[in-house]
């Protein structure tokens, strides 16, 4: 066996991208993808940070039945604003603008991305969209739910609609602009001997949540263009008042927001491939079906948005086309659960942070997949849609799934990114914290939601409260949760111990420069000549059981 | 007060038990599931633990069987979630012919109800226990939603638009109605209540609210008021304008050769945008009346006209059965009777 310390590493330098220039316009004019993705960092993390404080006002207003500690204006506006922060502004950048800007061309051997200057024009793009909306919050905020929900949000809400939509509107400008890069790079900067299919699996989904958002997000742009003429102008579109259809806006609506919640599961997903690989030694079982499980993932998420509408006056033939769909949707997300779980057969599976929060993914996103089984089946999600039921089952997607990747992914990439490793213990700890704390918010909603709790209440009937004493218990962990790594990652930044270049000892390009890298990724254009996650050579791929003899990789 | 904590709600609908033991088999399946990988998670990470910081395993091949099997598994599964959904779905949603009637009217931040015998409600439904309940929904505002957990049924209330929803209780009582679509400031104030009540109470409620127009009369009083009378006829016989007597449920013929069934939404319509569906043979004389009825009168008005003579029933007439309805997606099946 090939020992893997001895992957050939350049001797460290001195020089790398964080050092090699100073000063603020250094960084605000970089072009460089490594440092572009450090400030999206810093933006996502303000967001999230806003978007956190939000939740925490949730849940102690819920604590108790009566709206006591927030009146039902302020209530509507936060967790409208929570909504709109964290799925705009945290969520849909999260992984692709950071961990992906930074590791897309590492992983295939540039030295950046196929447009530079488009890469940071999105950051900016990002900052006045997420800065007006900003604005709009301070102003006076928004009081439509995240989905803006017409005629409310066209005629009856007297809140900062327009604004926050020209905020969201803006944004999708740069998730347009990541989408084109990444595809560009990945089709045309692959380094000699990166196939497509030596591609490390996140960059199958990145690839697929590029596919998404170049082709979904303008349509969320039309919408809300739509809507701000009606708002503004007059114009009959939505209200029936002015001879428009509400219903249609929750078509558009849900044409683009349906598939975006695959913008935020994919990356995830990608990084759990990944993280399960990576820290168990072994190549991903089966990984042209969890590569092309992606794929299908993008193309048929676009044909499953009326499974939000199946109360909606929507044709019961056209709620059953939907349902169909949306339990045929289901089938690659389960095809890669079942893949990673093969992948740990006999392996070797080291319990770093990464891995617990991967681990973790793999047994949350279960949940939240099966429960979404529940919503896809038209007579339950009769009953339960716009239930707890609902919020639990995205949350579990949400910050179960992406949420959980994401930081596995920050912690795994973390020495590469900084030069530093975070405290491994203080890591594993707190990924046990937000595990539990995440469980103890969420898992009391789904019952609560199927005895019909309905959701976006200020005030509650008083049979409800024990299940949001638990859920607001439990979110009190998580943010405790939370800061932890807060702390301690931005601790590290000076004090953490100094990473080598390959602290994993993987097989991955994007460990075999040194760390921090330099500008300009590699010494030298790297030549691949192993496939991904190689950690032994292929002349001793084992054929397992009774299934086989079936080689994949050749 | 129970000294337990409830897993699922009451049940007081023919749908309670039905939806319930959808979701039993879903929460089996997913228990199932969620169990066995956890189960597999665990068992692998800690029998296939590094021992040693040397240590790599052996490569493994993928295997087309497997694949196979973990994708034909589940989409079987899947399929019998999606054909037992998708016929309940259809349960719920397709009206039955011979329902009690009662119109809805949401408004922010309150319900508005009012059952065809004349009785007004706010914030509360009176039904008898077993006969089917239709409600006849529209919003003079934004959109709301009814959701009577105890019967697990929900339905959009739509401005602009007439929806329906249909249960029968099953156990007297009394049980939450909700407004489940956000709606604005007071949406959780929304919310009301549903008594099941035995045949006999009902009848004695309805008898105690005696004095109460009913909405066809009502109807036929603003038909007079508004100057209808004055094209369709005294009696809704016809003149300049066409005749409404047997207009509802019926296909009528438009100008330009099209034809519409003349269910609420197109009286609505006809109503507020009468040039929007002109009848074959007629001129488009008739003025709008946007903005001088409400969405109540208007409901009144429907309810007129599908009392006339012809039509499939009469003011205050007592239950008939009428013919099945043609779609359940028509809010506006043909078969709107007024009891």
């Amino acid at each position: 066996m090939q020992p893997i310390e001895s992957f050939e590493v350049p001797a460290p330098s001195k020089v790398n991208y964080i050092n090699a220039q100073y000063g603020l316009k250094s960084w605000l004019l970089t072009k460089d993808h490594k440092r572009i993705a450090l400030l999206y960092l810093a933006s996502i993390t303000f967001f999230f940070f806003i978007g956190g404080i939000y939740a925490l006002m949730i849940r102690l207003e819920l604590l108790t039945p009566q709206g006591d500690f927030l009146q039902s204006t302020t209530y509507n506006k936060v967790f409208t604003q929570h909504g709109i922060i964290m799925v705009f502004f945290f969520l849909i950048p999260s992984i692709p603008a950071t961990l992906g800007n930074f590791l897309i061309p590492m992983m295939i051997g540039a030295k950046d991305l196929a447009f530079p200057r488009i890469n940071l024009l999105s950051w900016y793009v990002y900052l006045v969209g997420g800065l007006i909306t900003i604005y709009a919050l301070l102003a006076g905020g928004v009081d439509t739910g995240w989905t803006f929900y017409t005629p409310f949000s066209t005629t009856f809400s007297n809140s900062y609609v327009v604004a926050t939509g020209l905020g969201i509107f803006i944004n999708g400008f740069s998730s347009i602009l990541t989408g084109l890069n990444f595809i560009v790079t990945i089709h045309t900067m692959r380094a000699p001997g990166m196939t497509w299919f030596r591609m490390p699996l996140f960059l199958w989904s990145h690839y697929a949540t590029s596919l998404i958002m170049i082709l979904g997000t303008p349509v969320i742009a039309i919408t809300i263009l739509l809507l701000a003429f009606e708002r503004v102008a007059g114009v009959g579109i939505f209200d029936p008042e002015l001879g428009g259809d509400p219903i249609l806006f929750q078509h558009l609506f849900w044409f683009y927001s349906h598939p975006a919640v695959y913008i935020m599961v994919l990356p995830g997903m990608g990084v759990i491939s990944e993280l399960v690989a990576n820290f168990s030694r072994k190549n991903i079982f089966g990984y042209s079906f969890v590569a092309f499980s992606s794929i299908a993932i993008a193309v048929f998420g676009f044909l499953v948005w009326g499974h939000h509408m199946f109360v909606t006056p929507q044709s019961v033939y056209a709620g059953m086309i939907f349902s169909f769909l949306s339990f045929a949707v289901a089938i690659p997300s389960a095809i890669k659960v079942f893949n990673w779980t093969a992948t740990l057969y006999k392996s070797s599976i080291s319990y770093d942070t990464p891995m617990l929060y991967a681990l973790g993914f793999i047994g949350l996103f279960t949940i939240g997949g099966m429960t979404g089984l529940f919503l896809a089946s038209l007579a339950t999600d009769v009953h339960l849609s716009d239930t707890y039921f609902v919020v639990a089952h995205f949350h579990y997607i949400m910050v179960g799934g992406t949420l959980m990747a994401y930081m596995g992914g920050l912690h795994y990439w973390w020495p590469k990114i900084t030069g530093r490793m975070y405290p491994e213990g203080w890591g594993r700890f707190s990924a046990l914290v937000i595990f539990v704390g995440f469980n103890l918010t969420f898992l009391p909603q789904f019952i609560a939601g199927y005895l019909g709790m309905p959701r976006r209440y200020h005030a509650y009937p008083p049979e409800f409260q024990v299940f949001n004493v638990l859920s607001t218990a439990g979110a009190s962990i998580l943010g405790f949760g939370m800061l932890i790594p807060a702390i301690y990652f931005v601790w590290s930044m000076r004090y953490g111990r100094h990473a080598e270049p390959n602290p994993w000892h993987l097989p991955g390009l994007e460990w075999r420069t040194q760390s921090p890298p330099p500008t300009e990724n590699f010494e030298v254009t790297p030549i691949v000549t192993w496939e991904a996650y190689e950690f032994a050579p292929p002349e001793e791929t084992e054929v397992v059981g009774r299934f086989g003899p079936e080689l994949e990789r050749t | 007060m129970q000294s337990w904590i409830p897993l699922i709600p009451d049940s007081a609908s023919t749908f309670s038990w039905k939806v319930d033991a959808l979701y039993f088999y879903l929460s089996g399946v997913t228990v199932f599931f969620t169990l066995l990988i956890s189960a597999v998670l665990i068992f692998f990470t800690i029998r296939y633990r590094r021992r040693s910081p040397y240590e790599i395993p052996r490569p493994i091949a993928g295997s087309h069987k497997l694949e196979t099997l973990w994708t034909v598994i589940p989409f079987v599964i899947s399929m019998t979630m999606f054909g037992w959904g998708a016929q309940l779905y259809f349960e719920q949603y397709k009206p039955p012919p011979n329902a009690i009637e009662v119109y809805v009217v949401g408004k922010q931040w309150m319900w508005k109800l009012q059952h065809a015998t004349g009785q007004r409600e706010i914030n509360e439904l009176h039904v008898p226990v077993g006969r089917k309940i239709k409600l006849i929904m529209t919003s003079e505002d934004v959109i709301h939603d009814v959701f009577i957990p105890a019967f697990r049924t929900k339905a959009d209330v739509v401005p602009g638009r007439y929806t329906t929803l249909w249960f029968e209780a099953t156990k007297p009582g009394k049980y939450h109605l909700f407004c489940a679509e956000y709606c604005g400031m007071n949406h959780s104030g929304m919310t009301g209540s549903v008594y099941v009540m035995e045949a006999r109470e009902f009848d004695n409620w309805l008898s105690g609210n005696v004095g109460n127009v009913t909405p066809a009369a009502a109807g036929q009083q603003l038909y007079q008021t508004l100057g209808c009378a004055s094209c369709h006829g005294a009696n809704g016989e016809g003149g300049r304008g066409p005749t409404l007597v047997g207009l509802f449920g019926r296909q009528t013929p438009l100008e330009g050769g099209q034809s519409v069934r003349a269910d609420e939404a197109y009286i609505k319509e006809s109503i507020l945008n009468p040039q929007a569906k002109i009848v074959a043979g007629f001129q488009p004389i008739m003025p709008t009346f946007q903005g001088q009825v409400s969405e109540d009168q208007i409901i009144q008005l429907i309810a007129f006209i599908k009392s006339l003579p012809g039509g499939t029933a009469s003011p205050g007439a007592s239950p008939a059965a009428g013919t099945p309805a043609q779609s359940p997606a028509a809010s506006g099946s043909p078969t709107q009777n007024i009891r």
